[in-house]
């Protein structure tokens, strides 16, 4: 039986650790610059971990046959423990995993303890039952107020804006994402009922949208491409479909896009 | 006399109720902590019967959408929410906080601490009957207009504070929270007991540092419910209020919900978060302890060894109670809670892997060089410590925040929790049953059956488990009802089939178990006072015990928990109860 138990233990790991290291579900290939840093300590948090997991795991296996009952009457080794052994093991696992902890810590300093450049794009994305929005503030700079109650999509206006600022002129919305590549972009999250989460698996970033908050963040991104937006925070019974588009697309592109939209929300007053 | 032992002497006169003779006072408002114990034990095993069901039908839906189930026609992709949610909700309460405390705790903790009952009888019978209105309140859930909620089982505010966020949340959500505040209420008159039976009532000799540590995970587990369901209690009262009264303590300002403009203004959604996850975090340890506990127990039972570094073990069972109270913001690195708090939840989160791998080190030193006899209990004690690490692996993943934000709210969290808080804490609960049994109803398990069960449950647990990882790596976000709809998740339906198909197979296999339950219960073969030739007080009175679990004598301990093997001892096991000086033995 403890040969068994082996057997399984042992198939069952390497099993696992070889569909782990081949990566056939892979992530989605990196798009944003903050990705970068986050996938090399992902690989780096990958490797201390699949060490330790083999090592645990096939010494867990080894231990249970080497220790099995021969039916020989040997005696056990009757001990209570051994100090040095358990210093030195509660030593060595407090380094890895604190120390793992405190050299992987900049990477989450690095892009939520500052805010955007000021020269960043700014985009602001609100979440409702079951949709994403996105604000632009158009050439003045400036998001209009919103208000709750002008809250209706059926008149063109999902997100509430209130026509009596002035700085709701230039203000138009999309369902559609659209950032220029490598420039810096900055979110300012919000939603309108319950909570949201947008989630761009390819850019590696992810937020809740919160209502009664709006929470910035900033990001990068570094590859032209179309990218879907996921929400990944159950939301109601539409969860599942609450999906956009991210399209990134090049700096000339962006501008073209970007007047085209203006000359629309003009014409369209 | 010291002081314990004049406590338990006074408690045991007060405590000698006589035995019952009527039925009902008997089996059904018995204050016999014994029959609580197997009342809590089948009411865990009705609902994990439930929540089984529950995930089975789960299965079959992520898989083939379009399935025509028997009795329930198609299931809506609201319903496949509905379904997550009660889910999760009865197997982390009605099944996991149940079986190993209020089960085998209740069971077993006076008779290993060699009293007669618990401290307070008719409070422990209260709470076991508040437990089974509070299950029959959520099962009624199912069956009220709208059905039972959708918010998932951590019921996130507003999704759970506003009834018409979607269908289930009028009355199913009030039943669903009205459900959980009682399971509260009957879970803090669990932890008292537990407590003050721990500290008060054990027997002459037994002192803190004889406790088997099965004792010691219940008692560190009774501390941390008492601190936690009082939290869950008033975050669940708040919520009631803000549904039903117009209260603003989770809802702010300004929010439109299908067209309409809601009134409530000035409340946070975030803090829900932090009310529900200071419970929650907790509450994993509420489900794993006592695993931990079992499992110390029988490795060091069945490899006729002492267990190795008892008092590191115990350091660590408090020190993970203790950081289990710090790190409930690691739930929340994305929830717009400030990255700086994130900073310190991650540092205290990697922290309680130090006191977890003590633990673990110390199971594999219990083992090494002892003579393991691979009995049923041994294999699921064995099962508990390969999945309590690999699902403890995951951990350092989703502990550091820069990994958190591509992995939360996908199926890698999913993998890590079923398999760490969910499957390890369940092949507890399956090793202390093939292993409490014979003394529980005097017969023994079948052991073929027992294994056949065992190794179709280790397989088919891995092979369900490891596979979301890897969904989760590649982005598939968790309580998602449907793959239809974002284009990368179409490559991933080859591994939610696999999945699905693996879990058919290892749920049927549990009829292997429940079938052994049964069947032993009549028909398996007598057990003796003390089959596994183990050391503990349980082990010294007939089985089943009787009523007032010693026949009036007190017993008195001599030894630790764990003499297996001593030198120069007439046997391989040294009783607690054996005279002192027993060659050489603690």
């Amino acid at each position: 039986m403890g040969l068994v138990l082996l057997v399984v233990i042992w198939l069952i790991t390497l099993i696992s650790t070889y569909y782990f290291a081949i990566d056939k579900w892979a992530m989605l290939p990196l798009a944003s610059a903050h990705g970068v840093a986050m996938d090399s300590w992902f690989h780096v948090t990958y490797i201390v971990v699949g060490v330790v997991f083999l090592a645990a795991q096939i010494g867990l296996g080894w231990v249970v046959w080497k220790s099995r009952d021969r039916g020989d009457g040997r005696p056990v080794s009757y001990s209570h423990g051994n100090t040095k052994m358990e210093v030195v093991w509660t030593a060595l696992t407090a380094v890895i995993f604190i120390g793992l902890n405190l050299a992987g810590e900049r990477i989450w300093a690095e892009s939520r303890f500052q805010g955007a450049a000021p020269s960043a794009i700014k985009v602001e994305v609100t979440g409702l039952q079951f949709a994403w929005y996105f604000r632009y503030p158009g050439n003045d700079g400036r998001f209009a107020r919103t208000k709750p109650e002008l809250e209706d999509a059926s008149v063109g206006n999902a997100v509430g804006i209130d026509d009596e600022d002035p700085a709701a002129k230039d203000d138009f919305v999309t369902g559609t994402l659209v950032l220029p590549v490598d420039r810096e972009t900055e979110l300012t999250l919000r939603s309108q009922d319950v909570i949201h989460s947008l989630f761009i698996p390819a850019m590696r970033f992810k937020q809740d949208a919160v209502p009664g908050l709006m929470i910035k963040m900033h990001f990068k991104p570094t590859q032209v491409g179309e990218y879907e937006i996921a929400c990944a925070e159950l939301c109601g019974l539409g969860h599942y479909k609450m999906h956009g588009m991210l399209k990134v697309v090049s700096q000339p592109d962006y501008e073209r896009w970007l007047a085209q939209k203006e000359a629309d929300k003009l014409a369209s007053e | 006399m010291d002081a314990p032992s004049q406590a338990a002497a006074g408690a045991h006169a007060a405590h000698a109720h006589a035995a019952p003779t009527g039925f009902i006072r008997k089996y059904v408002f018995s204050l016999d902590h014994k029959v609580i114990g197997i009342q809590y034990y089948f009411l865990a095993l009705l609902s994990v019967l439930v929540g089984m069901g529950l995930s089975l039908l789960m299965r079959i839906h992520l898989v083939w959408p379009q399935a025509n189930i028997p009795w329930l026609g198609h299931i809506a992709p609201e319903t496949y929410l509905t379904l997550l949610t009660m889910h999760g909700t009865f197997m982390v309460f009605f099944v996991l906080t149940l079986a190993p405390q209020g089960g085998f705790g209740n069971y077993f903790l006076p008779i290993q601490i060699g009293a007669a009952d618990m401290a307070f009888p008719v409070l422990n019978m209260l709470s076991f009957w508040t437990t089974f209105v509070a299950f029959c309140v959520m099962l009624a859930a199912f069956f009220v207009e709208g059905g039972a909620p959708l918010h998932g089982w951590t019921g996130y505010a507003p999704l759970s504070a506003l009834q018409s966020s979607g269908p289930g949340e009028g009355l199913g959500a009030d039943l669903w929270i009205i459900s959980i505040a009682l399971f509260c209420a009957a879970s803090l008159m669990g932890a008292l007991n537990f407590i003050t039976t721990t500290l008060d009532l054990r027997a002459k000799g037994m002192t803190l540092m004889r406790m088997p540590l099965t004792v010691w995970t219940w008692f560190v587990t009774a501390m941390l419910g008492l601190l936690a369901f009082g939290v869950l209690l008033a975050a669940g009262i708040l919520l009631l209020l803000d549904r039903n009264v117009g209260t603003s303590f989770f809802v702010p300002s300004g929010l439109v919900l299908s067209g309409n403009l809601v009134k409530h203004k000035g409340g946070s959604p975030l803090l829900w978060q932090h009310l529900f996850w200071f419970f929650g975090h907790p509450e994993v340890y509420i489900a794993i302890l006592p695993g931990m506990g079992v499992a110390s127990q029988l490795l060091s039972t069945f490899s006729r060894k002492p267990i190795f570094g008892y008092r590191a073990m115990v350091y660590a069972v408090l020190a993970i109670g203790i950081l289990g109270f710090l790190v409930w913001g690691h739930h929340m690195f994305i929830s717009g809670m400030s990255p700086y708090s994130g900073f310190a939840f991650s540092i205290l989160t990697m922290a309680i892997g130090v006191p977890s791998a003590i633990k673990t080190f110390n199971w594999l030193g219990t083992m090494w060089g002892g003579r393991i006899r691979f009995t049923t209990p041994m294999l699921f004690a064995i099962g508990f410590v390969s999945l309590f690490v690999s699902g403890g692996l995951s951990g350092p993943f989703l502990a550091q925040p820069q990994l958190d934000i591509q992995l939360h709210d996908t199926y890698f969290v999913v993998a890590h929790f079923h398999l760490i808080m969910g499957v390890a804490a369940i092949f507890g609960i399956f090793a202390a049953t093939y292993y409490w049994f014979p003394k529980m109803f005097g017969r023994m398990m079948n052991e073929t059956l027992g294994k056949a069960h065992f190794f179709f449950s280790f397989v088919g647990t891995y092979a369900i488990f490891m596979p979301m990882h890897y969904l989760g790596m590649a982005g598939h976000p968790r309580r998602y009802s449907q793959l239809t709809e974002l284009g990368y998740l179409h490559n991933l339906m080859p591994l939610q089939k696999f999945i699905s198909i693996v879990a058919f197979i290892t749920i049927a296999a549990q009829f292997i178990f429940l079938f052994n339950l049964l069947w032993s219960l009549f028909k398996g073969k007598k057990a003796g006072m003390n089959p596994w030739q183990a050391t503990t007080l349980e082990w010294t009175v007939p089985s089943p015990p009787p009523h007032d679990n010693f026949g009036g004598v007190v017993p008195v301990v001599n030894h630790g928990p764990y003499e297996y093997g001593v030198p120069g001892a007439a046997s391989d096991f040294v009783m607690q109860t054996d005279p002192a000086g027993a060659a050489g033995a603690h």
